[in-house]
């Protein structure tokens, strides 16, 4: 059946069955492939976007569930004054490695700080610990989020 | 001394010409001296300057995470003297007729490749030079380059790249040798951190990686295959997969038995990946017996244990008289060591596009080795090798993984069967349960200490797979890890029993394992002694050395392990008081040319689980340090890597069928599992080698001489896992 969602701000349709996770839509159905699939089971964080701006696990979304609820994704999360300073702020640390992960990074990072601007290192920890990262970039990451959040220097 | 590693019949060949638009074209290559012939061409890499100064560097590796898409080209980019700014990136094509050998892994490409990117560099740079000399009608002595411009100081007149380029596209280039390099005071580009080239469209969501590949037309596709490694389909029906709304075929791939090639299955093609996965879900697959089904972890355990017992097949290496030795040594210890399979569990899970059409097949990879894949598809598919076309896509994580072409051969298999463009996907379960596994392994070990502690005679015994003529990839033992040579009485054997599981080469193959052995029991034997581990390490290297001999891979410099070994002792105070039930724990070692010591404090909390509260990494590859960015990020992720891997990681194989699946099953380190790694780099006087593997090896067993240090008990068995309970 046809959904009509708000992504990135932009009304989409997508004609689906209503069990398909919202991370194949985004990917296959819109053409907007910067959510990753790593493991399909709400495991590793890879797939994460922002509905209402709170983070979800776009694998293991349904599409029949988002609602109303605006969809946000790493191709439109830098319109954001948030979204653009942690953007900012995995360039100048160089935080990836592989970069595979890092979208889905960037999405809990950028909730977290929409949240909570100053968070402290248990915080970090305990909003970022559903983002696997196969390559183990966590310092750079760990560091760019408080790069962004303004609590120590690039 | 001279470099270890030095291959003088290495050369640099370099043509220089117009570029298709204006500008300048260099390509260069290296050549050994098989190659001096001129038969088989292997390009480095094409640098092209534009008139309107930008300089386009097509690399010919593929990026995998570990930063080489940026590091080559600073190379270049420092001795022809540019803006890094101004410096664009492209992925060269997979052509092994203009590029030879495109594959990554080994460290080996900042070896490879940090003579002749310079040296191509520099002569770019002389060929601007000169053209500037000719416009100016001035001799080319006294002028300079700033990044970007030639410059005579004389008269201060400058003029851009880009303005010389079309004079320069006419210039015979100068035979690299005579054109100097610049002395590495003056870098401006080599040795300051630079993020990576790719991290505005990683951060933007881009497609950059296989699985984010989209051709017009394109289908998805998965492919179930049996648990057991290349069982075929008895019996299915199709019909409830093509029932699913979006399915547009399903079929049965016969397939083959051979375990890198294509193994039996049943494909199904969709609109859109879910589409084929539901698809796949519904059917009821029936798997033939297969005589592979029989293998378990706990029957492999038991013939090991049983093989170990016995005189070993083959010694790998004997000096001295071992048993004179032991039987006269004050101490003996003993002890078994064992480590488990692993799977590489890239993020990125196994993927890869092919469009068959009309006899030919054009193939889209994240692949470490792609020109192999060429070949594997050529022998199933029964098509020429030139009738494939592979780009390479960035990987989403290699570590060993991509150097095997399974899925390529299966993506195009199916391409070619539906005559359309597919994008096969595995799932994150596809990507556990058949992967190619670094290979499990047994050791016994006996060594003998004289009066005064001194090891005076080592006796190793590994078991491993393989058969009488060849081991099993990736489960090669080696027979002159160290205190090999260091030593007057050394015997090290191994035993080999057959294996029909896919096995690999992970991350630091071999070493990751051997490591964790050494390391394990030589911290035993300061013990026994009653020394500092790291006291009694000093004492073990001696004097510094060569272990093997000159430009050997496997000789061991025992100056530059001391150098590691001291630097992080000082770096992480050793030897300093630590609260009860925190212990501090070292281990050193020398892999994929280079040098790496760690120390790691860690504590062990309620219900023994162990906590690790921070690595210290001291680094010798040589000097030049490329990328003191990537540099440090390879180091700390393979510290890392190491950790997550040591704690919990293991593959256990029951039925014929690897047990594990998912992340819950197959754990990867968090970040709130993740210490603060403090890295130094040890800058001696070699050639600068790769970073992607050798700080792995020391790290397993420094952590668990970490937690002897803190608990009094010793972890021979990896992982670690409730061991501490
Ligand atoms: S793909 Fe959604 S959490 Fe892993
Ligand atoms: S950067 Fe590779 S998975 Fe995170």
């Amino acid at each position: 059946m046809a959904f009509t969602l708000t992504v990135n701000g932009q009304t989409r349709t997508a004609d689906v069955d209503g069990d398909t996770p919202l991370l194949w839509v985004l990917r296959d159905t819109l053409g907007l492939v910067g959510a990753k699939f790593g493991c399909g089971a709400a495991l590793c964080g890879a797939c994460t976007v922002h509905l209402d701006g709170a983070p979800a696990r776009a694998c293991v979304t349904p599409i029949s569930r988002v609602g109303t609820r605006a969809v946000t994704t790493i191709e439109g999360v830098g319109k954001t004054p948030v979204g653009a300073k942690v953007q900012a702020a995995w360039q100048a640390v160089d935080a990836p490695q592989c970069g595979y992960c890092q979208a889905g990074q960037i999405m809990s990072a950028t909730a977290l700080l929409t949240a909570k601007p100053k968070p402290t290192d248990a915080e970090i920890d305990a909003a970022m610990n559903g983002n696997l990262c196969r390559c183990a970039a966590y310092l750079r990451i760990k560091k760019a989020i408080k790069v962004a959040a303004g609590l120590v220097e690039a | 001394m001279s470099e270890l590693l030095e291959k003088p019949s290495r050369r640099l060949f370099l043509q220089a010409g117009a570029a298709v638009g204006g500008g300048l074209l260099l390509s260069f290559e290296i050549r050994g001296a098989a190659r001096a012939a001129g038969t088989a061409p292997s390009l480095n890499a094409f640098v092209r300057i534009a008139p309107d100064g930008i300089v386009t560097i097509a690399a010919k590796r593929a990026e995998i995470g570990q930063g080489v898409r940026t590091s080559l080209p600073m190379m270049i980019a420092e001795e022809l003297d540019v803006d890094w700014a101004k410096v664009r990136i492209e992925q060269a094509p997979v052509d092994a007729k203009v590029y030879g050998d495109q594959w990554v892994g080994g460290s080996t490409t900042t070896p490879d490749e940090w003579e002749p990117s310079r040296q191509a560099g520099a002569v770019g740079r002389a060929m601007l030079i000169q053209a500037a000399a000719q416009k100016w009608n001035v001799p080319t002595e006294g002028l300079v380059t700033e990044p970007g411009f030639v410059v005579d100081p004389r008269t201060k007149r400058r003029a851009a790249y880009g303005e010389l380029v079309e004079a320069a596209a006419k210039l015979a280039p100068p035979d690299p040798k005579t054109v100097p390099l610049k002395d590495p005071k003056t870098y401006r580009i080599v040795g300051k951190f630079h993020p990576q080239s790719d991290n505005l469209a990683i951060v933007t969501g881009e497609p950059l990686f296989g699985i984010d590949t989209r051709l017009p037309g394109m289908l998805y596709a998965t492919y179930a295959k049996a648990p057991v490694f290349g069982a075929k389909v008895a019996k299915v029906d199709l019909a409830p997969a093509k029932a699913v709304k979006g399915v547009r075929a399903a079929f049965v791939v016969e397939g083959g038995t051979e375990l890198d090639g294509l193994l039996p299955g049943v494909a199904v093609v969709a609109d859109s990946w879910w589409s084929a996965r539901k698809g796949r879900d519904a059917l009821e697959i029936v798997w033939a017996d297969s005589p592979t089904a029989a293998q378990s972890s706990a029957t492999l355990a038991a013939q090991a244990k049983a093989l170990s017992a016995q005189t070993p097949h083959k010694v790998l290496r004997q000096d001295g008289d071992v048993d004179a030795a032991l039987a006269k040594a004050a101490k003996v210890v003993k002890a078994s060591y064992d480590y488990p399979f692993l799977a590489h569990a890239t993020l990125e899970p196994q993927n890869c596009t092919a469009s068959w059409k009309d006899g030919k097949v054009e193939i889209w990879a994240p692949a470490q080795d792609p020109e192999e894949g060429r070949k594997l598809v050529a022998k199933i598919l029964g098509i020429a090798p030139e009738a494939i076309t592979i780009h390479l896509t960035r990987s989403g994580g290699g570590f060993g993984r991509r150097l095997m072409n399974d899925v390529m051969v299966e993506a195009a298999w199916i391409s070619k069967a539906v005559g359309a463009p597919v994008k096969l996907v595995w799932t994150r379960e596809d990507d556990t349960r058949h992967d190619f596994y670094r290979p499990a392994g047994w050791y016994d070990l006996t060594a003998g200490l004289d009066a005064k502690g001194d090891l005076v005679a080592w006796r190793g015994h590994a078991v491993s797979f393989g058969d009488d003529k060849d081991f099993a990839r990736g489960a090669e033992i080696d027979g002159n890890q160290f205190p090999a040579r260091a030593i007057a009485n050394y015997v090290q054997a191994v035993s080999t029993m057959p294996l029909d599981l896919p096995t690999g080469w992970l991350r630091a193959p071999g070493n990751n394992a051997f490591g964790f052995v050494m390391q394990g029991f030589i911290d035993e034997l300061a013990h026994a002694a009653g020394q500092d581990p790291v006291a009694y390490r000093r004492r073990l290297l001696g004097e510094a050395r060569l272990l093997g001999e000159p430009g050997k891979e496997d000789t061991v410099d025992t100056g530059r392990l001391r150098g590691v070994l001291d630097r992080v002792a000082a770096m992480s105070g050793w030897g300093r008081a630590v609260p009860a039930g925190t212990g501090l724990g070292v281990a050193m070692h020398y892999s994929h040319q280079g040098y790496v010591a760690v120390v790691i404090e860690a504590s062990v909390g309620e219900g023994g689980k162990p906590t690790v509260h921070k690595a210290w990494v001291a680094v010798d590859v040589g000097r030049q340090i490329v990328n003191p960015s990537g540099a440090e990020q390879q180091v700390q992720g393979s510290v890392l890597d190491a950790i997550g891997s040591t704690l919990r990681q293991k593959i256990t194989f029951e039925n014929g069928a690897a047990t594990q699946a998912n992340f819950n099953t197959f754990p990867l380190l968090r970040m709130a599992e993740a210490p603060p790694v403090e890295v130094a780099f040890v800058l001696t006087d070699h050639k600068p080698t790769g970073l992607g593997e050798p700080a792995y090896p020391p790290t397993p067993p420094a952590l668990c001489n970490a937690l002897f240090a803190a608990t009094g008990k010793r972890i021979r068995s990896l992982p670690i896992a409730d061991q501490l309970a």
